[in-house]
């Protein structure tokens, strides 16, 4: 307690701190990203190359798409210091009732999106008004809400699974965004690159990204010195917006080597810079943290806590519902056991990321990498032909690992 | 004969030297006080004494009863008889005060518990501490000071020879603190050899037998009682410089009434048929400082909690107006939004979001005051956290230190930036300087000052009677749930507010 205390002895310490000491303050964050690339190389060595060839990164995006559409409100839902493991009965309860809405009744599909969006909200506003109002342990109402929507999907669909989809709806999941750019550019590319075809839009978006990446940081970094702000040192703050832009690049051209953008990557693209930018640069991002740091003294601060945890339900619940249409979409089919077990993942997928369980901890950004980590394992197991006992097993394990390692980190710096 | 001696004991955590050279030395049989501010040195230099440092952790040499003691954990230091009571008790409030005391060291044979044993010992050790209370009640029905005593007579089951305790007064009141100091005088007389960490110099002067003073990590003096101790000298060498004044000069002219509260009832939350608050009145006026003095139960925190935001109790009536004009203070962000702040007695688990910046906790209050349309202006975020930290002169290298690093003093100066940054009219403070060290006490008094120079009304809840007498223009005295009399400063005197509180 005294040496936290003493904090004219402290100053020194933090003003002169090295690459290394900087290093180990932050070895969370980037630890992660080294794990992810670390893992994406293992993969790519051991599968032959199969992880990182065009068709496979396409897909990897869409098998994970529904995962980081919900690992965006559940990064909420847990720095709020609550969990909601309802979302994956929610998200087969959704999909379900769009297969209802669609194939039986014969409804639009817009208007069923409209719907189901809407149904999503309202179960994640029930929810959270018990969580919120009523002081319950999230862990309960959010199990019964498990078991309840996990039901109500099974007697929605009679047991069975409802499908097909009509195709506009299908596109939701499996649709790509149309080359805007003459397609002779796009042969003029592919001949450069020595590939079949190239969808220039997705290869500009993606430099574009970069450079809009790029672009961010360096104007943060000058804000940061304007104010006298201590920042990373410059050589990782180069490597890492180095690694981010390359990367988002490469991602892009892999994926214009294919079909190009999937709808989905926009959807998700957009929520997760949306999300990001909420939790980290408004006032109710910030209330939420402060939520999820000190209820009480939140409370005492003017804080409506009990709206926002309110909100962070409802809001669960609308994406746990587009996940559901996705997920629908890209199985065309709606069947009781979709969504089973997947709140297990996208928990993980957060926790991986960094969150805390008491909440208060945890970035969107954290989270998103989190799901992909888990997404890469998945992927590049089953290519290997791993049975899913041992990929199983093997998740577990990381993520034991990876909050284990946050312990271990918070204690040496304690 | 010295029961315990510390030598040139060391200890350096990454960048810090937390204790350079400090020696220590307790002759059998006396009480002995360690004093020094926060972050002097006394907790590293007692989590060295019972272990939780271990051995090889530190640098010097420990002899405890003639013998050199290397101590690998606590339980070591236990066997040998050297019992630490920290200032957060260590008891399990679900369990029984027979349970808690024989917790890890149960009255059992393979395993199964000797209840009629265990009782029968509670008993004695509970009549050898002075404390009339069965076996059985649980530990949370009973209060801090009670609780105090059931540590005690926890550490008397372990046959102890060294007895710590670390700042035990600070969460009780004048007449429970007196009773533990008297206790401590009788385990004496029995023989057991006590170590006291104090800030309240005047218990110091009543109970010890010489006095360690520990500044910035190392020895700066030892005082012998038996040739006087004078309270000037020990803060004197605490501080390293001379205090003539304990509280800050100030002249005040209060203004026009600037909050008033009338009829104020409040019933218990839990318990709907208790009354908490009986029709409690008063007023503050511009540019005043007010003081609400009252025993520890007696209602002063329920009185302002429930005020600010309804943030305390049920079924509230009564009206505060601000002004002359009746207010709504049904929410904490309309108290706000009224001008009223109320900086709690509890400022780790109800003022900062500890794992956050201070900037974070800052700003906390008034979000909208660095935010366009909801969105964060974050550099505009960080001016405001630089002004108020060279404003209230926060000692931290910068706004970006996590609020759980900083000192008790500038833990509370944080908190009341968070709160000066809503630009109230009335604040009010609750215990506002509890558990900080003297001089930042007296910055914190010269910022009330301040703030009643710029003409805020001050509204200041204490325990310590010296302080509110030092400080305020007019004293309300509180007892159980009433305020039962006013006194301006001229007339106040301690014996005074105390028989207001005993008459009642």
């Amino acid at each position: 307690m005294e040496v936290a205390e003493s904090d004219t002895n402290a100053a020194p310490a933090v003003r002169t701190k090295g690459i290394g000491a900087y290093i180990s303050a932050n070895l969370r964050q980037y630890g992660l990203l080294f794990a992810l690339i670390a893992v994406m190389v293992f993969f790519q060595i051991v599968t032959d190359g199969t992880l990182l060839r065009a068709v496979n990164v396409t897909n990897l995006l869409l098998q994970n798409s529904y995962i980081i559409i919900m690992a965006l409100g559940m990064l909420v839902v847990i720095v709020s210091g609550n969990i909601d493991l309802s979302v994956g009965s929610v998200m087969g309860f959704i999909g379900a009732l769009a297969a209802v809405l669609i194939v039986e009744l014969n409804q639009p599909v817009i208007l069923t999106i409209l719907i189901c969006l809407v149904t999503g909200g309202l179960i994640g506003a029930a929810q959270g008004y018990w969580v919120a109002y009523w002081k319950i342990p999230s862990f309960i109402v959010t199990l019964a809400g498990m078991l309840v929507f996990r039901g109500l999907s099974l007697w929605l669909l009679e047991g069975q699974s409802v499908g097909p989809f009509p195709k506009e709806f299908q596109l939701i999941a499996t649709g790509f965004v149309p080359d805007i750019f003459p397609a002779g550019l796009g042969v003029w590319l592919a001949e450069m690159f020595g590939a079949r075809k190239v969808n220039v839009l997705a290869l500009v978006t993606g430099i574009a990204a970069a450079a809009l990446v790029v672009w961010i940081g360096l104007r943060q970094r000058a804000q940061n010195k304007a104010y006298g702000i201590e920042d990373e040192p410059k050589s990782f703050f180069i490597a890492r917006t180095a690694i981010i832009a390359a990367a988002l690049i490469f991602v892009m051209y892999k994926l214009s080597l294919f079909r190009g953008m999937p709808n989905v990557l926009i959807t998700m693209g957009v929520l997760t810079v949306i999300y990001a930018f909420i939790t980290e640069t408004t006032t109710v991002g910030r209330r939420i943290y402060a939520l999820g740091g000190n209820q009480k003294a939140a409370k005492l601060s003017g804080i409506k806590t009990e709206r926002l945890t309110f909100l962070a339900f409802a809001n669960m619940g609308v994406l746990a519902a587009a996940a559901g249409l996705v997920f629908a979409a890209r199985l065309n089919t709606a069947t009781p056991k979709a969504g089973f077990a997947l709140e297990l993942d996208v928990i993980a997928a957060v926790f991986i990321g960094g969150a805390s369980m008491s909440g208060g901890v945890g970035t969107i950004v954290g989270a998103v990498v989190g799901a992909f980590l888990m997404g890469v394992l998945n992927n590049g197991m089953s290519i290997m032909g791993i049975g899913i006992d041992y990929q199983q097993m093997i998740k577990g394990l990381v993520l034991l690992a990876a909050v284990i390692f946050d312990v271990y980190n918070k204690n040496k710096q304690g | 004969m010295a029961l315990l001696s510390m030598q040139n004991i060391s200890k350096t955590f990454p960048g810090v030297k937390a204790l350079d050279r400090v020696s220590l030395d307790v002759q059998k049989g006396e009480i002995h006080a360690v004093v020094g501010e926060n972050g002097a040195g006394k907790s590293t230099l007692m989590k060295i004494l019972s272990g939780v440092y271990a051995h090889g952790d530190y640098d010097g040499d420990i002899l405890f009863d003639g013998k050199p003691a290397r101590f690998a954990g606590i339980s070591d230091s236990e066997k040998q008889g050297i019992i630490i009571i920290h200032q957060e008790l260590a008891l399990v409030p679900q369990l029984s005060i027979a349970e808690n005391i024989f917790l890890g060291n149960e009255c059992a044979s393979k395993g199964v518990i000797d209840w009629r044993r265990t009782n029968q010992f509670t008993e004695e050790l509970l009549a050898k501490v002075g404390l009339v209370e069965a076996p059985t009640t649980k530990v949370d029905n009973i209060g801090v000071g009670k609780q105090q005593l059931v540590e005690i007579a926890k550490a008397l089951s372990k046959d102890v020879k060294l007895l710590i305790l670390d700042e035990p007064t600070a969460a009780l009141q004048e007449n429970d603190s007196r009773k533990l100091l008297d206790l401590m005088l009788d385990l004496k007389a029995q023989g057991v050899t006590c170590i006291i960490i104090s800030h309240k110099l005047n218990e110091v002067r009543y109970v010890a037998d010489s006095v360690t003073v520990i500044r910035d990590g190392m020895t700066v003096s030892k005082l012998d009682a038996s040739k006087g101790l004078s309270e000037d000298e020990i803060v004197r060498d605490m501080v390293g410089r001379d205090m003539t004044h304990r509280f800050p000069d100030h002249k005040r002219t209060p203004g026009k009434v600037l909050l008033e509260v009338e009829g104020w009832n409040v019933w218990h939350p839990e318990h709907a048929e208790r009354q908490v608050i009986r029709d409690a009145s008063f007023n503050v006026r511009a540019g005043e400082v007010v003081g609400i003095a009252g025993l520890m139960g007696s209602g002063r925190t329920e009185l302002a909690m429930s005020i600010f935001g309804r943030s305390y109790g049920r079924n509230i009536s009564g009206e505060v107006r601000l002004n002359g004009k009746p207010v709504d203070v049904s929410s904490v962000d309309r108290a706000i939004d009224a001008g009223i702040s109320y900086v709690t007695e509890d400022r780790k688990a109800l003022g900062l979001v500890l794992d956050e910046t201070i900037r974070f906790n800052t700003t906390l209050a008034n979000l909208e005051g660095v935010s366009s349309g909801s969105v964060l202006k974050r550099n505009e975020e960080t001016k405001v956290a630089e002004r108020y930290r060279e404003a209230l002169a926060i000692r931290t290298p910068s706004v970006f230190q996590k609020a759980v690093n900083l000192s008790g003093g500038n833990q509370q100066k944080v908190v009341l930036a968070k709160w000066l940054f809503t630009a109230p009219e009335v604040l009010i403070l609750d215990e506002p300087t509890r558990g900080i060290d003297v001089g930042a006490k007296y910055e914190i008094y010269s910022i009330i000052n301040d703030l009643a120079a710029e003409g805020k009304g001050v509204v200041m809840i204490s325990s310590e009677m010296p302080e509110l007498l030092g400080m305020c223009d007019r004293i309300y005295v509180m007892n159980e749930g009433a305020l039962v009399g006013e006194l301006a400063a001229g007339d106040a005197s301690q014996e005074r507010i105390m028989s207001l509180i005993v008459n009642e």
